[in-house]
């Protein structure tokens, strides 16, 4: 057994001072951030993933595999612009958070998560428009699993707003504890720039070329 | 079924060479290194008892780093070496030297082969199945096609497997260089039967393969002086001919394979048993005994029914 | 210290394992003992050997699986198995060795060495590391209860479209593969998320990241690799069973579905996936070799880089496995010369092995054994794969038994060999006692004899032309006899296997007392008693070099380690988190207890995607929303882990 600090004091290369050190769930030193990213890295690639098969598809069978009329933009782009504010207006609770203004992280919250519920109505009516389904073809099929794992991951990403407000109006957070509050809200902005490329993929690629 | 050895005229020679070459490349590279491991361990291995290891020094004799430098440069080569060398024989035997002047179209189906022979002259298109004949020195293209799962079409001797892919025409061509009797197998997993897809190509001197090209297109034997026959007929359209097609007679369905001129080939049931009498009739008798799962039912034939059958099919020559 | 402070300066003192500190710890992490404590458990030990065992245990089930196989294929014509049983097991056998033995038995290696070797107490998730054990076991047992209903996946592991949707496959064979390879998926993700989330975070003090152990740049980066591949089979298998049930039409070809996208997002996953099955594999080679050689390991730059780089291209080659499925020249070209390019990292590997042996002093143990008998086994498994990286040869040699020889070369050379040498090293640390070596010889001479006799001749098979996956072939096509001699050598194979269980059955009770640090290793898990008390660590070391424990008699680094005098964390379950690249101490983490919610959440999504293959839809939803709840319960905010700002009011 060669226990080497018996003999010799630690000195510049493993030199460790009892410096003070943020306890507990910090910011972005929790570990819960980390792990959020590592999630938002696997859920990525997955829509990655499903777009590689529409656009397989798309290579495959090229422009006739498109329905006869292509995707409306009459509800779909309110829609996305609804998205884009809500993850401002999560973005601005954040702040709140951080700032210590209770206030602002409650009403951020609460707005993104009714914002995050008005598109989920939104798409609701939209998915009733289309005059195809997921089983009448190939590209019903692949339309509604892309915009459905896109809707399974906003509903995830109401009910963590959900709990986050609860948590806040339960005064868990402060202006130093509240990591829950920026590993929600980078989830809640992997959802829409999510939409961004669904919307663009499904919505704007047929009008291109 | 080994293509070490080829039948397959240039594509074949090309693509057999390139293996060996790759194979004994991978022979001599095994053998090095696991010399250098062996000489290693026998010339370097510490004398000392291997129990307590805190006895045996550490000390870091050289970076060993001349070793990864040479190792990997001369694997590098050898890859590189072999890239290019692949790369010339993918470009060589992608297109036939010539353009073939004879297109075959095969469909997999679970668990045989429907052969198509195309022709210029549409009266001279017919229909077979498990069996395909090709003449020798000649490039032939085949068209491939499923109509269920995915199969694979590959004759060993002759050349590399192109998968038959549903609603995708992939095409492969073969040439053979020598007449023979070429044995083919599925290679791609398509259910229960799998191991029993087989299939035979039989390469003909050109001019018996315009024989039996024309003795193909000849309607169904029913001789008038053999009443158990045309009764065998009668009996085979009416248990057989919902799936079976035989050219000349009311038997006209499309499940099973086509079987005029039954008795030119060389095996049954998807080169499955030799095709003689005795396996025929043990066949029709029991298909779920010889290939457990296939798609052709008992069908608990009497004795007089099964032998007018296997009559009228032996006239089918 | 009172608890309520967001700031806190940790002692730095000397502590051994008979300290009063140690004795604080020992109260703070020891799970309870009982049925309660071992279901609760949350200690990366205790799951790590869980794992391992899990992972053994599925290795004898297609271990039996193979030799029934092969029984069915000594001689020509046999009828032991139908050809529907046959499809069954060999599909079974290979969904077995590959998802639940090859991969999950790494991760538990890794889960037990991880915090050990980055000089920390846990896993950065303790709770998820828990939950990902127990979804893989339920995954592995709900595939398996396929059986049960004589209607296991009879697909093959890679389970090609169309043959697996319900015209050609009406029975729920199918359905088990797909949700059951979702549910594996969920548990491989949970894992990875962890390790990726521990090495970025938990290093010990001054462990930057050109110190790491390799084994953990090798989990790390297969981490990476599941993270970005793992999606693609979880929505592929989702399609098939969209396909099954919902009339979907992905796969469909008679309305325009494509099969070819399920070989498409399948091998965009499973080639990475053979990387993810053997570069831990090849880590505990490189960590493990150099301690027999007496040396530190030859090129630890190049080989860690070498280890990124497979990764890395190992997504850039799915397509070399479907050469014959009628794929543009252009794009065979490409893949044809990414996949003989890959070879060269390993060419690094094998190289920086073979120089340790020859510039260090190699000391012949089992272990050492297992590991030297590895380095040939890969290069056979990687020459094989050179000749199939050719599009020319591989169009004759893909689907041929020639590739079954290459794929366990691989598996059993890559993964089980170092496995094996792995537990003959890290046994003494787990259980404080040594495993028999004369046994262990015996063993690794019947595994390599056996092993070689099984396989070596079926590269031959291969070449003489025999399709794989047949339940039966035909006298006369030259393949009897070598058939004998694979089904003879699987024996002997399995007989090696065998010696190995019951070295360890004896030697867990009756094997020489291990004492911390048996093989005199350089890194920190031997800094440890034997076994490991519950925290790891009295205090946390402090890392200066690469072999903290053999830096003085190599003269490396640049100051001294200090593993014995470190940072005291004892306010409770405490961790240390540290800075990403150079590891300097960066927060004091607070670590959750025991828990049953990593248990009761695995349990009810089991039993959730139980109820999809029953469609008893309500059922479903039911636990849906009980797993909705349980991850509530393990996600609120505690005051005491520093969660939430109430605890200090």
């Amino acid at each position: 057994m060669s226990d080497i600090s018996m003999t010799h004091a630690p000195t510049s290369g493993a030199a460790v001072r009892p410096s003070p050190l943020p306890v507990g769930s910090i910011g972005h030193k929790a570990s819960g951030w980390w792990g959020m990213l590592t999630i938002i890295l696997t859920e990525g690639s997955l829509f990655s993933y499903l777009l590689f098969s529409y656009y397989y598809f798309a290579v495959q069978y090229g422009r006739e595999w498109l329905p006869s009329e292509p995707p409306k933009f009459r509800l779909s782009l309110p829609n996305t612009i609804i998205l884009i504010v809500s993850s401002v207006v999560v973005w601005w609770a954040e702040r709140g958070a951080k700032r210590g203004s209770w206030g602002q992280l409650v009403l951020g919250l609460l707005g993104g998560f009714i914002l995050g519920c008005v598109f989920v109505v939104i798409q609701l009516f939209e998915w009733k428009d289309k005059p195809f389904t997921y089983a009448s073809s190939a590209y019903g099929s692949l339309y509604f699993t892309i915009t459905g794992f896109h809707m399974a991951h906003v509903v995830a990403g109401l009910v963590i707003l959900l709990m986050l407000l609860v948590w806040s109006l339960m005064r868990y957070f402060d202006s130093e504890r509240n990591a829950p509050v920026s590993i929600g809200a980078i989830y809640w902005h992997f959802v829409d720039v999510v939409w961004l490329t669904v919307f663009f993929s499904l919505y704007i690629t047929p009008y291109l070329g | 079924m080994t293509y070490l050895r080829t039948f397959g005229g240039f594509k074949g020679e090309q693509i057999k060479v390139l293996t060996w070459a790759l194979l004994i490349q991978a022979i001599v590279v095994v053998v090095i290194v696991s010399l250098l491991v062996l000489i290693g361990v026998l010339l370097r291995r510490s004398r000392r008892p291997a129990t307590g290891l805190d006895r045996q020094p550490v000390q870091e004799t050289g970076s060993g780093l001349s070793w990864i430098y040479i190792g990997v440069g001369i694997s590098t080569i050898a890859l590189i070496g072999s890239m290019i060398w692949n790369g010339y024989t993918m470009a060589a035997i992608d297109r036939p030297p010539r353009a073939p002047e004879l297109t075959i179209e095969v469909r997999g189906h679970q668990w045989w082969w429907e052969v198509r022979y195309l022709s210029q002259d549409t009266s001279r298109i017919f229909e077979t199945a498990n069996e395909i004949h090709i003449p020798v020195g000649q490039p032939v293209e085949f068209r491939v096609s499923t109509v269920d799962v995915i199969h694979s079409f590959w004759i060993p001797a002759l050349g590399d497997k192109i998968d038959l892919i549903p609603n995708q025409i992939n095409s492969n061509w073969l040439e053979a260089d020598s007449p023979g009797i070429y044995r083919g197998q599925c290679s791609e997993f398509c259910g229960q039967q799998h191991a029993h897809m087989g299939l035979v190509v039989v390469a003909d001197k050109p001019a018996d393969f315009q024989a039996w090209w024309d003795s193909q297109l000849q309607p169904a034997a029913l001789p008038a002086d053999q009443p158990q026959v045309a009764e065998g007929a009668t009996q085979f359209v009416l248990r057989c001919g919902a799936c079976h097609n035989i050219r000349g007679t009311q038997a006209g369905g499309r499940l099973g394979p086509n079987l005029s001129h039954l008795m030119s080939r060389k095996s049954v049931a998807a080169g499955t048993l030799p095709n003689n009498p005795a396996y025929l009739s043990g066949w029709i008798a029991d298909p779920q005994t010889v290939k457990p799962g296939n798609l052709m039912p008992n069908l608990d034939l009497s004795g007089p029914e099964l032998a007018s059958i296997r009559t009228f099919l032996e006239a089918q020559k | 210290m009172a608890v309520g402070t967001y700031e806190r300066a940790p002692t730095l003192e000397r502590a051994d394992y008979a300290s009063p500190v140690a004795s604080e710890l020992e109260t703070i992490w020891e799970t309870k003992p009982g049925i309660g404590g071992w279901l609760s458990t949350v200690d990366h030990k205790e799951l790590g050997i869980r794992y391992i065992a899990t992972a053994f245990a599925f290795l004898i089930l297609g271990g039996i699986e193979a030799l029934v196989m092969r029984v069915q294929l000594a001689r020509p014509n046999l009828s032991l198995l139908t050809p529907e049983q046959y499809n069954q097991i060999f599909s079974m056998h290979g969904i077995t060795m590959i998802f639940l033995y090859a991969q999950p038995v790494l991760t538990g290696f890794s889960a037990y060495l991880f915090p050990l070797l980055l000089g920390t107490r846990d896993l950065a998730f303790p709770r998820l590391n828990a939950f990902s054990y127990w979804a893989y076991l339920a995954a592995g047992l709900f595939m398996y209860a396929s059986f049960l209903v004589a209607a296991a996946p009879n697909d093959g592991w890679f389970n090609y479209a169309p043959y697996s949707l319900k015209t050609y496959n009406p029975g729920p064979n199918m359905d088990f593969y797909a949700l059951g390879m979702i549910l594996l998926g969920i548990s491989t993700t949970a894992g990875a998320i962890n390790f990726l989330v521990t090495v970025l975070r938990t290093r010990a003090p001054g462990m930057s990241i050109n110190r790491l152990p390799i084994l953990t740049w090798g989990t790390t980066t297969t981490s990476v690799g599941i993270l970005l591949s793992m999606p693609a089979v979880t929505l592929a298998c989702f399609m098939l069973w969209a396909d099954r049930q919902f009339g979907t039409h992905f796969f469909d070809a008679t309305a325009r579905g494509q099969p070819l996208l399920w070989q498409h997002l399948f091998w965009i996953f499973a080639h990475p996936w053979v990387y993810i099955i053997v570069l831990p594999a090849m880590g505990i080679v490189s960590d493990a070799l150099p301690i027999f050689c007496r040396r530190p390991l030859v090129g630890y730059t190049v080989v860690v880089l070498g280890t990124i780089a497979t990764m890395v291209m190992g997504f850039g080659v799915w397509l070399h496995h479907m050469f014959a499925t009628g794929i543009p020249f252009i794009a065979l070209s490409f893949f044809s010369g990414a996949s003989f390019v890959i070879t060269i990292p390993s060419a690094v590997a094998v190289f920086a092995w073979v120089a340790t042996i020859w510039t260090g002093r190699p000391v012949i143990t089992t272990a050492f054994l297992f590991f030297a008998g590895f380095i040939s086994m890969f290069v056979i498994g990687g020459v094989s794969g050179v000749m199939t990286a050719s599009v020319a040869a591989d169009r004759q040699l893909t689907d041929t038994y020639f590739v079954v020889a290459h794929i366990h070369y691989v598996l059993i050379g890559i993964n089980l060999f170092p496995v094996i040498g792995g537990l003959f090293v890290w046994f003494p640390k787990m259980t404080g006692r040594m495993l028999n070596e004369r046994l262990g010889k015996w063993s690794f001479w019947i595994i390599l004899c056996g092993f070689n006799l099984a396989f070596l001749p079926m590269h031959w098979t291969g070449l003489a032309g025999m399709p794989r996956r047949i339940y039966t072939y035909q006298d006369g096509m030259g393949w009897n006899t070598v058939n004998l001699v694979t089904s003879i050598g699987a024996f002997f194979l399995a007989l090696g296997i065998l010696l190995v269980l019951i070295n360890i059955f004896l030697s867990v009770r009756n094997g020489a007392v291990a004492g911390p640090n048996p093989w005199d290793g350089p890194t920190l898990e031997w800094v440890t008693p034997s076994p490991p008390p519950p925290y790891n660590f009295a205090v946390i070391p402090a890392v200066a070099s690469r072999h903290p424990l053999w830096e003085d008699r190599l003269r490396e680094g640049m100051g001294h380690s200090s593993v014995h005098r470190g940072l005291v964390l004892d306010d409770g379950k405490e961790m240390l988190a540290t800075t990403v690249l150079d590891a300097e101490p960066d927060a004091i983490l607070k670590m959750p207890e025991d828990s049953y919610s990593p248990l009761v959440v695995a349990v009810v999504m089991t039993a959730g995607f139980a109820g999809l293959l029953l469609h008893w839809w309500v059922f479903s939803g039911i636990c849906a929303w009980l797993m909705f709840m349980g991850l509530l319960v393990w996600l609120w905010p505690e005051p005491k882990l520093g969660q939430s700002a109430r605890w200090d009011r």
